[in-house]
């Protein structure tokens, strides 16, 4: 069953970025072919101060949820900022709140993620925060306002995937009723099924896709393979064990023993 | 007699009013700017005529029509062949074997082999070095069209064009998004520095996850650094963001540049459309030569040749997207 996010029922778990394609024609395109339903935004790159309209309007022309970000951000303050930037720009209370911690692994800072995610939620946003895996953030996330989780695979572009699997894995257990999205760090189609085969409800990427060489065909991989997981997940998969388990009967190792 | 009525002394309709005049067409241009100067977008470009290296994130046309303009443009103005160098920080190093594999005319070069084609680069173990490219100096070109066409006896109106024209070819840019509904303006900033310190004589492109960040060398210790690529229409100022990304990619060739003095600041919009390769459209009377996006030098060539292809035979190019005449 997949989960609501803010209300929304989304007809497919594949969120995707629409920074670095070679072109808008190509973005599109990626769009079109994957049938993505989600596409973030960054305002903060792309033109402080509303100014991008001809691009911003062809994102509003995909037709499908317009999720905007605070990428880039540092500070609580540079954050809110932003998102009431985007509130108006799109017309959209969803955020998806991103609070850079440090340079080099563009990781989150947890700190002023909860406190920007408060902020936002009573001021009637609803926030998609992108967080680390970690149970305690998440915890207070929710407690903030947040009804969506969004953890990292790995940092931001680096295209490793799911670095921490036991700790996702945990956290699905532990917020079995919240819409769980993996963002960051997908490279791969592969990586992409694993989330979903984690139980994930979407995953959110963008480079893995607007820097491969032919960013449509990606799209549709991606979207095979988080189809394929999502499918793979409710089919209930079967346990890994020692030993082989022949499928057919074989002759010597007899039912009648 | 026809003449033709180009419109806009950019680089597009200068070099289309070039190739007109030169296949014996009679030519005159309106810009209510005059000639050549801050005004317009291509007085900020980097002047690389580099399709291989561009080819890593454009479409196949920028490589092949792209090769065609160092020829022309050699014809016209000087230009010097030394190569691009592309390097890349350690930490970038998967992003250079990316640009290796997404296009092709260069040869891998070692430590001792950068070093030998740029002794002041600082610390780059390898490169990929595009041999066959080449730059101009965009400021130099354009005078030099602009020359050759007055000298050639083409008038050059400093006024708004009149209305009515019955052969106009409208080069504007984004001024001339009203009539090109799927213009949109691609903000790029661009520094002008000068470190006499340092010795760079071909373009070094510096690997970056989010922009083509280069170094242009404009002779007596003067360089190019350029140029951001934002999806925004506003091209008031440069943020402190951009700058300090300019100048960090200056420093990390070398940390000399820390001293060099920032002569110019510019900022302007690239006119695009939306695969960011150029159109030409006839619509009435008019043809638009326009959306040259990133490659100005490297595809106004092409473009003139396609708008007089066009205007004079009736032939229809590749870049001839529409044609209601």
């Amino acid at each position: 069953m997949s989960k609501e996010f803010y209300g929304v029922t989304l007809p497919n778990p594949l969120m995707l970025g629409t920074a670095q394609y070679p072109s808008p024609a190509i973005l599109e395109e990626a769009f079109r072919a994957s049938g993505a339903s989600v596409a973030t935004v960054s305002l903060r790159r792309e033109g402080a101060g509303g100014t991008g309209q001809t691009f911003w309007k062809m994102i509003e022309d995909l037709g499908v949820h317009v999720l905007p970000n605070t990428a880039g951000c540092h500070t609580v303050k540079e954050a809110v900022t932003t998102a009431h930037m985007a509130r108006e720009v799109f017309d959209t209370k969803w955020i998806k709140l991103e609070l850079i911690g440090h340079t080099d692994s563009l990781q989150p800072d947890v700190f002023q993620l909860v406190e920007a995610a408060r902020i936002l939620s009573e001021d009637g946003f609803e926030v998609f925060p992108y967080t680390t895996e970690d149970l305690i953030v998440g915890e207070r996330l929710l407690e903030a306002g947040c009804e969506v989780l969004m953890p990292w695979g790995a940092p931001i572009g680096s295209g490793r995937g799911l670095n921490n699997i036991y700790a996702l894995r945990a956290m699905r257990a532990e917020f079995p009723d919240v819409p769980l999205v993996v963002d960051a760090g997908i490279g791969l189609p592969s990586h992409a099924a694993a989330a979903m085969e984690l139980g994930f409800d979407a995953v959110l990427l963008n480079t893995a896709v607007a820097r491969a060489g032919d960013p449509v065909q990606m799209a549709r991989a991606m979207m095979a393979a988080v189809e394929a997981g999502q499918a793979a997940h409710e089919a209930d998969p079967i346990e890994a064990r020692d030993m082989a388990e022949a499928s057919t009967p074989v002759i010597g190792k007899a039912f009648l023993s | 007699m026809t003449v033709y009525s180009v419109i806009g002394a950019g680089v597009a309709g200068l070099a289309v009013a070039t190739e007109l005049t030169e296949r014996g067409a009679t030519v005159e241009i309106y810009d209510p700017a005059g000639p050549p100067g801050p005004h317009g977008c291509s007085w900020w470009a980097g002047g690389m005529l580099a399709p291989w290296c561009e080819y890593e994130n454009a479409e196949e046309p920028v490589l092949r029509l792209g090769q065609e303009a160092i020829v022309w443009w050699a014809a016209h103005t000087e230009v010097t062949r030394a190569g691009t160098l592309v390097v890349a920080s350690k930490r970038d190093l998967p992003d250079m074997r990316r640009f290796a594999r997404r296009t092709e005319g260069f040869v891998e070069v070692d430590r001792a082999r950068v070093a030998a084609l740029e002794p002041d680069l600082h610390g780059f173990g390898q490169g990929l070095f595009f041999e066959e490219e080449a730059h101009l100096d965009p400021r130099k070109a354009l005078q030099d069209l602009y020359r050759g066409l007055k000298d050639k006896g083409v008038t050059i109106h400093k006024r708004i064009a009149p209305s009515g024209l019955q052969n106009a070819i409208d080069c504007r840019g984004l001024s001339a998004r009203e009539y090109l509904y799927d213009l949109r303006g691609v903000k790029g900033e661009m520094l002008v520095i000068r470190c006499p310190d340092v010795e760079i004589t071909r373009p070094v492109r510096l690997l970056h996850p989010r922009m083509p960040l280069y170094i242009v060398p404009r002779g007596e210790g003067i360089y190019m650094l350029g140029a951001t690529m934002i999806e925004s229409e506003d091209s008031s100022r440069i943020t402190a963001r951009s700058m300090l990304e300019l100048l960090s990619a200056a420093y990390a060739l070398n940390p000399a540049f820390g001293e060099a003095e920032v002569l110019e600041i510019g900022v302007d919009l690239r006119p695009a459309f939306p695969d960011n390769l150029p159109r030409i459209r006839r619509l009435g009377r008019t043809i638009y030569a326009n959306g040259l996006y990133r490659h100005g030098y490297l595809l106004a060539p092409a473009l003139a040749r396609g708008v007089a292809d066009l205007a004079l035979h009736n032939t229809h190019s590749e870049m001839v997207d529409e044609d209601r005449a």
